[in-house]
């Protein structure tokens, strides 16, 4: 198990190590550059000169990157003499738009996302779980046909409907107040007004997410069902409640751990459609911005890489997740 | 003293889109304590569906089962049709096993065997984990299980397909109970681990005095382990005898057709061996008269249209020798001496 894990580890390390170089080299050749950018109303060509060798975009793309790279793991130094700033380890670079450098500008924006996609993530894993059990025990009943239609309607509304009706919604009834939302409420220290702030993103979320999880469910619970380990267990005399939990859940889930690692760890690199309704200022968020408003190139480099690292390393998770559960997977 | 397992005109159909498909029809059979009963059948005769009605298993809403069946326990009888399913449920594992034809699947792949096995145990007896670990240890020494100490905590697939039957058997036999079904228990296995399965069962049976319910379509198996032997066909039961009787004395056209089709090291090479023509019928639509009658060679020394009109009664054609047939066992056995003859 250990050298499964070790191994993998060291897989991961080599792709993101290969990502970095990725990400820089498509950004690099974007037509955009930061430099005329980042120059203001009055430019001219010294001041571009200028702001380019500050920026670092002086020297040639492969020199950029190692800069770059080296950044991750020492910290950078933009500018020289008086102008000069630094950007402590793991840097990924400088934000002109927002005067910051990335790693501070994602780690104000992180907690959003994270809030945003932990308690989405619960909402959608139980009730899509619940609601697939229910749907397989009591198959072609009224409880299968209830939950077979919020599986229609959860998995065919596009998010940016089934959000902004919520919103809509929320917002008429004086549940939601559009200049609170957006502030960051500590959990600890305010755990309700945390809650307020999130619910009804994390619900237009769940809506969206968990009808697949339902569907999933119900398909692997039945297919379960009819495994000749599940007669052997009814055979022993197991009581049926037994045979679901024990018997029938472990094996009709390991497959949903993979759906749910990867889904996770995609919205950890920012919900942009969910923050954007509900004013959340994200990584979504932040990332919409620097595409479309800044050409914030730095940003979208470092948001990027950031979320990629994150599909990255659920998908490790997700394996390790799997050699857990499955003896076959982990016993060579 | 009567028959540990007693089945009664057993019925069970099925509800399906084409039809209502009649699995048995009219199934009588009974096993004593230390007997082995085999069923004989084509796939899709109603051996299995038959032990899946003792045992229990079948699912009520699409299933309807007529007849009885009568487990007579030390402590009074119980009649698994109409028991609650919560009685039923106790029985399993503890008064009555099974094991199934593929070990590959029957086990479940994410638990160690002792996680399995205590399973049955913990199901039934009173006492923890390590008693039901102590009681595993067991079984798994007695079923043949080399290094059970070490192989217990492993999981199914580090086992061959014949250490996974053993296995099973230890699971099904872990309670000590009456009746063990072994459902087809050596189809999935190597010929030569067959031979070592069958004999793992029968030295069980002696130990413990099960009364056995052997499921099979192999005539060689059943020679060598059976005292008795029921003959299925479309659902009914066609022959019942003691196996020497069957073997020797046929009594329905159905098992000399069986018997004819299995090559014998004690007969002369060169002669081929005998198929039975046809296919068995729907069991949605079954035709009048005998179910066998199109594929019978036999049917014309009937007199008359009698196959075609009157579905024969199971009789008794000699001591404890029945079968559905309109001929005597004498006919019979001169129609296939003259047959062979030929």
């Amino acid at each position: 198990m250990l050298k499964y894990v070790s191994k993998r580890l060291a897989y991961t390390l080599l792709l993101l190590f290969l990502l970095t170089i990725v990400v820089y080299v498509i950004f690099g050749f974007l037509p955009v550059d930061p430099a005329k950018i980042s120059c203001g109303v009055h430019c001219n060509p010294i001041a571009v000169a200028g702001n380019r060798h500050r920026l670092g975009l002086d020297v040639p793309l492969y020199e950029q990157w190692w800069r770059f790279f080296l950044g991750i793991f020492v910290g950078r130094n933009y500018g020289e003499g008086a102008a000069a700033f630094h950007c402590p380890a793991p840097a990924l670079g400088y934000s002109f738009p927002n005067n910051e450098c990335v790693t501070s500008v994602i780690a104000h924006a992180f907690p959003y996302t994270l809030s945003l996609a932990i308690g989405a993530f619960i909402l959608w894993f139980v009730s899509g779980v619940s609601l697939g059990v229910l749907a397989a025990r009591f198959r072609g009943t009224w409880i299968d046909k209830i939950t077979t239609a919020f599986v229609l309607i959860g998995g065919s509304m596009p998010i940016f409907i089934l959000g902004l009706l919520i919103y809509i919604g929320a917002f008429m009834l004086h549940w939601i107040d559009p200049i609170a939302q957006g502030v960051w409420i500590s959990p600890w220290s305010n755990p309700i007004g945390f809650v307020k702030n999130f619910i009804f993103a994390w619900v237009s979320l769940a809506l969206a997410f968990s009808a697949i999880y339902t569907r999933l469910t119900r398909s692997n619970v039945i297919e379960t069902s009819s495994e000749d380990f599940i007669r052997t267990a009814r055979a022993k005399g197991v009581t049926p409640r037994r045979i679901l939990i024990k018997h029938n859940l472990r094996t009709s889930l390991a497959p949903l751990i993979t759906n749910a690692g990867l889904d996770f760890g995609g919205l950890l690199g920012g919900a942009i459609i969910t923050e954007n309704i509900f004013q959340l200022p994200g990584l979504g968020e932040v990332s919409l911005k620097a595409v479309l408003q800044d050409f914030d190139l730095p940003l979208i480099v470092g948001t990027t890489l950031f979320a990629a690292t994150f599909i990255i390393l659920f998908n490790l998770l997700v394996d390790i997740a799997y050699a857990y559960l499955d003896p076959r997977v982990r016993i060579k | 003293m009567k028959p540990f397992l007693e089945v009664k005109n057993l019925s069970v159909s099925f509800q399906t889109e084409d039809g209502v498909v009649r699995a048995t029809d009219d199934v009588s059979f009974s096993v004593n304590l230390g007997e082995t009963l085999a069923i004989v059948g084509e796939s899709g005769s109603g051996k299995s569906v038959s032990s899946m009605a003792i045992m229990g298993l079948h699912n009520p809403k699409r299933t309807e089962i007529h007849g009885e069946i009568f487990l007579n326990l030390e402590s009074g009888s119980v009649e698994i049709n109409s028991a609650e399913e919560e009685v039923i449920r106790k029985l399993r594992g503890n008064q009555m096993a099974m094991i199934f034809q593929d070990p590959m699947s029957s086990l479940h792949p994410y638990y160690t065997i002792n996680n399995q096995i205590s399973e049955a145990w913990l199901l039934h007896n009173k006492g923890d984990k390590k008693a039901a670990r102590a009681r595993t240890l067991e079984m798994l020494d007695l079923v043949g299980i080399p290094d059970p100490h070490k192989r217990i905590d492993e999981y199914p697939h580090q086992f061959s397909g014949g250490m996974r039957q053993r296995v099973m058997i230890a699971m099904a036999l872990v309670n000590n109970p009456k009746l063990l079904i072994a459902d087809e228990p050596t189809t999935a296995l190597d010929v030569t681990v067959q031979a070592e399965i069958l004999a793992l069962i029968q030295d069980m049976q002696k130990e413990f005095n099960t009364a056995v319910l052997l499921i099979t379509h192999d005539m060689g198996v059943v020679a060598e382990v059976a005292d008795r032997i029921n003959v299925m066909y479309a659902g009914r039961l066609v022959e019942q005898g003691a196996v020497d009787d069957v073997f020797y004395r046929p009594a329905h056209p159905y098992t000399v057709g069986l018997l004819g089709s299995i090559p014998r090291v004690d007969e002369f090479h060169g002669k081929r061996l005998k198929t039975i023509n046809g296919q068995p019928p729907s069991l949605i639509s079954l035709p009048q008269g005998c179910a066998f009658r199109e594929r019978c060679e036999f049917a014309s020394h009937v007199p008359g249209n009698l196959c075609a009109t009157t579905r024969p009664e199971s009789t008794l054609k000699a001591d404890n020798h029945q079968s559905r047939c309109h001929l005597n066992l004498a006919e019979v056995s001169a129609i296939s001496a003259q047959r062979s003859a030929n």
